[in-house]
């Protein structure tokens, strides 16, 4: 019984993105009850749900490396889809300049893009961690100059990727009923869940966010373990920036993961992560993202008009925060505790009937003698 | 400012004042070194006038920001509130009530609205500064695209007077090629950004309120222990951020003179990176309030210079960045030699003076 | 009952989830009296006063203030009312001016006069001896000064009741003095003082009247030179206390022979100390005495690589070996627990259970995680044997009290079984209880053959547990004490002589 009871305290935090998963999910069935009906087109699943999870697939991986910058260095990186940009223009003239597309060729490229991404997320971090920038402002660098960058390496406006290849790894498999940007996913988070189970990332993490000095007491590094996230973000946008050049068939260099950093700071704190850094939680983040871009097609869905989704979805937010805040949360745990009593007190009352009740009576009067 | 106030010479120099005073240092390094390289456009006093005519918006956005990052704070909306502000505006303008109160104070209104939002779920229930003012950005982006899509131009008469009025300095100026004296232009924009930072710097430095923003921003668990009401401070400080990137909007609107999408677009940005130039920290409590007109001066001189000297348009981002990158290493290096020099009590006192006045020199 | 009484609490009750701080406290104050809040870590001290200054809200009881029933509703509330505090973790904004941080969140004035406000501010630090200048950045200022412009601006307040919690902790018998010289002052102008500390002695040093709390609840209010020392403490741990009063003096084990576990030469680092020579042997127990700033702090930290070693050469059981960071210092069997418990030794949000095998964590390596199961039982062992009073291995760290916290960083230094442990104020802020456990088990471990280095404010504390004491002035190791020669007034002496 009290081990259980510790499992769910261990699952309390994930109350929130799931509550709110649950809401979208009721909603977009109140709209049609096909919400869930998934058909079959060429051999690969479609419907809703499928489309949220090809959908999201980039935005998953950036939370995931997000969630581990966020929790280490107390801040965010704002350079993620810039770096994605770069990482994939990396991989895109790989891939052109490579003549005979071969499975082999994707993935040196693939691999590439990645040390690209880490040689990126090694200049954010050799300024967070070293030079003690603050993450927002180290990663403002990027921001600003990395599109420029990505378009420089890409040489002309938008080179297109086609070949048979990228087509399957952006769309499906032949054969293989779910879309490849999917499994990718899977395959990441099943990755990232190894490392965490095989290292020591989670408690070197959380130490160096909540309290780097006593961390560093205990034999931590900080700075390696702040640089040690910047560098797996890095390999979070290289990933994300193969899947969506893969999805996308061509680069652009201008619009691809435009703004996604925003999307996946969002992920992040809807997944019960504080962006103060600490303890932190990769599957809230994962869930998180999800919940995005489930709000993102829920809207589509209700007919929102497109010039209008962003002020609906910052409606979202705002009631989804306030609902979270810490001030309304210890509102309704008085309530709920109050709640408790009440009934509790009446149970009592009525289980024991007024026996008990007429002894508690006198027991107060004689107390107020007694004063 | 604040140098003159210290009856004691001796007394550290503080954070807010180094990193003011490095700020300073590096716009006037920028600049003459602009005026060496370029002195057929940078000699000219109109260029420098311009800075401030073409981007005065991006002067008052950066002041509003200042003070929500010196409370410790950010407010990543104020660009899109800034653009949605110029688009309202001209469609009232344009709608035929012909008002320009009207208009102004629909901006005032729109600016305190998103800031009084802002800071009351910020303040008062506690929530994460990023998030919320990120789902303002997302509020005004959106509003402004329900509004309208398409551009607006303000063609009512009395507002294009307004746009194109300037003033001229008759004794400044410059002699064109074909021997015509051209004299020196201001736009009204340039009195709002000057009456603004005299404003908020006196707010900061004299005020009650503002010596609360620096002790909230400082240490807001010490702030509320010595009876600062931290909450209250931190809502007026997003308001006034709020308010600010509604005149900030008003102004584009008078600088431009159309209401568009991309109006005020990235200012979050600019401002942000215009403030941790001027010496402003992220971190809150430490800044002075007139870096953040030198922090955007020295961004917009970067621009300035990046053209003049003919950098390929698309590196003219990455230039900026790496430019923007050297400022934070070198703000960064001097930081932690200062913080270093706490604990190196060995050194002699008078070396540790000279240290301090080779960076004020 | 000659005196008014100016202040008095009735039936205060105070819960915060799962815990009952307070339960129907009574606590009245008299005009122009020194009155000492006693009890041990959890007992309800700190909460009393948070209510009292509005930074808490009771959950019952009434307040009553010359007569007059209020209620606070926030410290400003409280301030305006007369009542000043000085808390143990410094409440001022280290990046306002020494003189803003004695006048603000005060007046209600818009705008703020400079020149009036240093000149008040310069006149009042001069008056209390304070070093410090009214423009100087407070963050310039060593902690102690620091404490002091905190007392100074409560002072100025004209407050009829002032709370000083923990004033002294961070202070040199110097400055506690000037304190209480200030405090005696206070007194005569009528004004009530609540004064809380963990130092005994200080209580029969300046307080009249003592209300000892135990677990939330009132034990009683007793004139101080009415009450003995020894009851004291008894009332405040709830049972009686032979072993408090004396506890077994160690016999330092001499084996003068062997090679000595640690030995350092001309070991300097980068937070200024100078070069000093140090050895330690197998089961012994020496400490670091010195007044505060001494040095003591900064040498242990040389020994561990806290701060960045700038110098000097370090042998292990006679082997020369380099340690360059921490984690060097504990892959040679070397632990530390550092003096800023809050600061350095906890990670607040962690669990129990993650801070008590961190140090092991780290020392496995980052690719060799320890089992769930494992660190359950590691938890599970120290848990008891130390009786570190947690609800459960997850909860968070910082929802213990002080001692038990620092239980748990002893733990996690046990645990990565060190030859030689130093420990940096274990006791300070602890209760009396604790304390004792805590230097019964340093005697115990040093019995066990491991080397022990204990550094105390308490100089009678390190009599006790130490059988070397180096001594220090001006970070500058200045003789060494042992055997016969160690006693207090031999290192008080040494102090005030500045050595040989």
């Amino acid at each position: 019984m009290p081990r259980l009871k510790a499992h769910f305290d261990r699952l309390s935090h994930l109350f929130l993105p799931l509550s709110v998963l649950v809401i979208l999910i009721i909603i977009n069935l109140i709209k049609g009850a096909d919400y869930f009906r998934i058909t079959m087109v060429n051999g690969a699943f479609y419907g809703n749900i499928p489309n949220i999870l090809f959908g999201a697939s980039e935005l998953v991986i950036l939370a995931i490396g997000m969630t581990l910058v966020t929790a280490a260095s107390r801040g965010q990186d704002i350079s993620i889809g810039e770096n994605g940009a770069i990482a994939s223009a990396i991989f895109v003239q790989y891939v052109l300049n490579a003549g005979e597309v071969t499975l082999w060729t994707i993935l040196a490229g693939f691999l590439i893009s990645c040390v690209a991404g880490i040689i990126i997320g090694a200049f954010n971090g050799a300024l967070v961690s070293f030079f003690k920038v603050q993450p927002m402002v180290a990663t403002l660098i990027l921001f600003l100059g990395g599109r420029s960058i990505a378009f420089i390496i890409d040489g002309k406006v938008s080179p297109i990727l086609a070949n048979e290849i990228s087509n399957r790894i952006g769309t499906v498999i032949p054969g293989v009923p779910i879309q490849t940007p999917i499994i990718l996913t899977v395959v990441f988070i099943a990755l990232v869940a190894v490392v965490l189970k095989t290292t020591n990332l989670r408690l070197y993490v959380e130490a160096v966010g909540i309290n780097p000095s006593a961390a560093r007491l205990n034999g931590i590094n900080p700075k390696k373990i702040i640089f040690l996230t910047f560098l797996i973000m890095g390999v979070c946008a290289a990933v994300a920036g193969f899947i969506a050049v893969n999805k996308a068939g061509r680069h652009d260099s201008v619009n691809l993961l435009k703004f996604i950093m925003m999307d996946a700071i969002l992920a992040v704190a809807i997944g019960g992560n504080s962006l103060g850094g600490g303890k932190f939680s990769i599957t809230g983040s994962i869930i998180g993202a999800y919940t995005i871009e489930m709000l993102n097609r829920t809207l589509l869905r209700l007919e929102v008009e497109p010039e209008a989704i962003k002020a609906f979805k910052a409606v979202f937010i705002i009631i989804l925060m306030v609902i979270a805040s810490p001030v309304v949360r210890v509102f309704a745990r008085k309530v709920l505790d109050k709640a408790k009593t009440i009934v509790a007190g009446y149970s009592v009352r009525k289980t024991v009937g007024l026996n008990k009740a007429v002894l508690s009576t006198t027991d107060t009067s004689a107390r107020k003698k007694e004063e | 400012m604040e140098s003159l106030s210290t009856t004691k010479p001796k007394s550290r120099l503080s954070n807010s004042n180094l990193l003011f005073i490095i700020a300073g240092i590096i716009f006037i390094l920028m600049y003459g070194f602009s005026l060496i390289s370029f002195p057929d456009s940078f000699m000219q006093f109109q260029t420098f006038f311009d800075l401030f005519n073409f981007n005065a918006a991006l002067f008052i956005i950066t002041l509003g920001m200042c003070i929500v990052m010196i409370a410790g704070g950010i407010d990543i909306s104020v660009g899109a509130v800034c653009g949605l502000v110029t688009m309202a505006c001209a469609m009232l303008l344009e709608s035929g009530t012909e008002n320009v109160w009207g208009a102004l104070f629909l901006a005032l209104g729109i600016g305190l609205a998103f800031g009084i939002m802002h800071g009351y779920l910020i303040a008062y229930l506690e929530i994460q500064p990023f998030i919320i003012t990120l789902a303002g950005m997302f509020l005004a982006q959106g509003l402004l695209t329900t509004l309208h899509k398409d551009p607006i131009n303000v063609t009512w008469p009395a507002f294009v007077a307004l746009r194109n009025y300037t003033i001229e300095i008759p004794w400044l100026g410059a002699v064109n090629r074909l021997g015509v004296f051209i004299p020196c232009e201001i736009k009204p924009g340039v009195f709002v950004v000057v009456a603004l930072v005299i404003l908020y710097a006196v707010l900061m430095k004299w005020s009650r309120f503002g010596r609360n923003v620096y002790a909230v921003g400082g240490n807001s668990q010490s702030a509320r222990m010595l009876g600062i009401n931290v909450k209250k401070t931190l809502f007026f400080s997003y308001v006034i951020c709020g308010l600010t990137a509604g005149i900030g909007g008003f102004v584009f609107l008078m600088t431009t003179g159309a209401g568009n999408i991309g109006n005020g677009a990235l200012f979050e940005i600019k401002a942000i990176a215009a403030n941790v130039i001027g010496g402003i920290l992220l971190n809150g409590g430490v800044g002075n309030l007139l870096g953040a007109p030198i922090g955007t001066l020295t961004l917009l001189t970067i621009n300035e210079l990046i053209r003049a000297a003919g950098v390929q348009s698309n590196l003219q981002a990455i230039v900026s960045g790496l430019l923007l990158y050297l400022f934070i290493v070198l703000q960064s290096i001097i930081m932690s030699l200062r913080g270093s020099s706490k604990f190196r009590l060995a050194l002699p006192s008078w070396l540790k003076l000279n240290r301090l006045q080779d960076n004020g020199d | 009952m000659l005196t008014e009484i100016i202040l008095k609490m009735e039936g205060i009750s105070k819960s915060f989830p799962g815990v009952r701080a307070l339960h129907n406290v009574d606590f009245a104050l008299r005009r122009g009296e020194i009155h000492a809040l006693m009890g041990e870590n959890g007992a309800g001290k700190s909460t009393l006063i948070k209510i009292l200054t509005g930074v808490y809200e009771k959950d019952a009881g009434r307040i009553i203030l010359d007569g007059r029933p209020v209620h606070f509703k926030s410290p400003q509330d409280a301030q305006n009312m007369g009542i000043g505090a000085v808390f143990q973790e410094i409440a001022l904004c280290p990046n306002l001016t020494v003189a803003e941080n004695m006048f603000i969140g005060r007046s209600r004035d818009a705008f703020v006069q400079w020149k009036q406000m240093n000149a008040k501010a310069a006149q009042m630090l001069d008056s209390l001896g304070i070093p410090a200048s009214p423009t100087q950045e407070l963050a310039s200022c060593s902690i102690a000064v620091q404490q002091m412009i905190a007392i100074a601006r409560a002072v100025d307040m004209d407050c009829k009741i002032l709370i000083l919690d923990e004033p002294t902790s961070s202070l040199d018998e110097d400055e506690v003095q000037k304190l209480f010289e200030l405090m005696r002052q206070l007194k005569a102008r009528g004004v009530g003082i609540i004064f809380i500390t963990h130092f005994i002695d200080q209580v029969y040093e300046i307080s009249d009247r003592i209300t000892v709390l135990r677990n939330g609840e009132l034990i009683g209010e007793y004139e101080t030179a009415a009450l003995p020392q020894i009851e004291l403490i008894s009332k405040m741990m709830g049972k009686a206390l032979s072993d408090v009063a004396a506890i077994k003096k160690h016999e330092p084990s001499k084996s003068e022979d062997s090679v000595p576990i640690f030995e350092a030469t001309a070991l300097s680092s980068a937070a200024g100390v100078r070069p000093f020579n140090f050895t330690i042997r197998k089961g012994e127990v020496n400490g670091f005495a010195g007044l505060l700033g001494s040095g003591r702090s900064e040498s242990v930290r040389a020994i561990f690589a806290a701060d960045k070693v700038t110098g000097g050469e370090v042998k292990i059981n006679g082997k020369r070996v380099k340690i360059k960071t921490p984690l060097d210092a504990m892959k040679q069997g070397i632990g530390y627990l550092p003096e800023d418990r809050k600061g350095d030794g906890i990670i607040d949000e962690l669990s129990v259970r993650d801070n008590i095998i961190l140090a092991l964590q780290v020392m496995k390596g980052f690719f060799k995680p320890l089992s769930r199961k494992q660190t359950e039982e590691f938890a599970e062992q120290f848990i008891q044997q130390l009786e570190i009073k947690t609800p459960s291995l997850n909860t968070p760290i910082k929802s213990l009290s002080g001692g038990n916290q620092q239980k748990v960083i002893l733990a996690r230094w046990l645990l990565t079984h060190p030859r030689y442990l130093i420990l940096d104020e274990p006791t300070r802020g602890i209760d009396v209880g604790t304390k004792v456990e805590i230097q019964k088990l340093v005697l115990k471990l040093a019995e066990d053959g491991m080397s022990l280095t204990f550094i105390s404010s308490e100089i009678d504390e390190m009599l006790r547990v130490c059988s070397r004491l180096i001594v220090m002035k001006d970070r500058e190791i200045i003789g060494e004490l042992s055997g016969m020669n160690l006693t207090e007034q031999n290192v008080m002496h040494m102090i005030a002589q500045g050595g040989k």
